[in-house]
């Protein structure tokens, strides 16, 4: 618990530092110019939404990868290249992939439903990101183990008016 | 910019492949992809959401893959995926947006 909160703590105050640097540019772009406590923080509880979606429970930060530089040339088109390294057996498989951008409006951006039959979970698809975030991506095996990844993205601008 | 939407294309093996060979799909569809966060900046109006909300993958009949997603995959969504090549069959998706308009694209897969 301590530890989410100082890790809020620390993205609020970053954000509230880019956001004061941002303010002169923002009402050209018809933004409104006052910064929100809710614009520091993900729109909702990212544990909760994770728990929520395959169940809460220790995340092993193993087995699954998201190969893409740290930095996104284009926000409005941010390839998802996820793998997750894990059997796809009748009795041992990778069920549910769920893929979440923090900072997005809306983080939830995509689930995956497999079955055995998919060989391997190899899966690429391309996200908007609204701004610099961490991008999750959550694995639930049948067994109902959770292998996990955390990845800081930067992107110039948002890609949400693309 | 042209409402185009529709014309999937799914791309797999050309050619026949062995049994339990594992094979990549591409695929493709024309589609905004509106979030419903997004203002028209002439009216100040927000853009309804328009997108895709599931993309469902059957292969040789049999439902292998079901991908549910928001309004933050990008416009015109590509997406990829494996299968494994059990048998001849074809492989179909079906792509079903959020104002219930569903299109649907077919692929075959042989197994030699």
């Amino acid at each position: 618990m301590d530890q989410t909160n100082s890790v809020t703590r620390r993205k609020f105050f970053h954000t509230a530092g880019l956001l004061g640097a941002a303010v002169a540019s923002s009402s050209l772009m018809g933004l409104p110019s006052i910064a929100r406590a809710e614009d520091a923080a993900p729109a909702v509880n990212i544990d909760e939404l994770i728990a929520k979606k395959v169940g809460a429970g220790p995340i092993a930060m193993e087995k699954v990868t998201l190969d893409i530089p740290a930095t996104a040339e284009n926000a409005a088109l941010v390839r998802m290249p996820i793998m997750v390294d894990h059997p796809m057996e009748a009795n041992n498989y990778i069920q549910t992939v769920l893929l979440i951008i923090d900072s997005n409006p809306n983080p939830e951006i995509a689930q995956f439903d497999l079955t055995p039959e998919a060989g391997k979970v190899s899966l690429e698809f391309r996200a908007r990101m609204a701004k610099s975030s961490k991008v999750r991506v959550i694995a639930k095996s049948n067994s109902g183990k959770l292998y996990g990844l955390v990845k800081e993205i930067q992107v110039a601008a948002g890609g949400c008016s693309g | 910019m042209a409402d185009e939407i529709g014309n999937p294309k799914i791309r797999g093996p050309k050619d026949p492949v062995k049994k339990g060979e594992l094979v990549e799909i591409k695929s493709l569809i024309k589609h905004p992809m509106e979030s419903g966060l997004r203002k028209n900046k002439e009216t100040d109006q927000l853009i309804p959401a328009h997108y895709i909300e599931s993309v469902v993958v059957e292969y040789a009949g049999k439902q292998v893959l079901k991908a549910t997603w928001s309004g933050a995959v990008s416009k015109d969504p590509f997406f990829s995926f494996f299968v494994k090549a059990e048998s001849t069959g074809p492989l179909k998706m079906t792509w079903k947006d959020n104002k219930g308009q569903s299109f649907t694209a077919e692929a075959p897969i042989t197994v030699a």
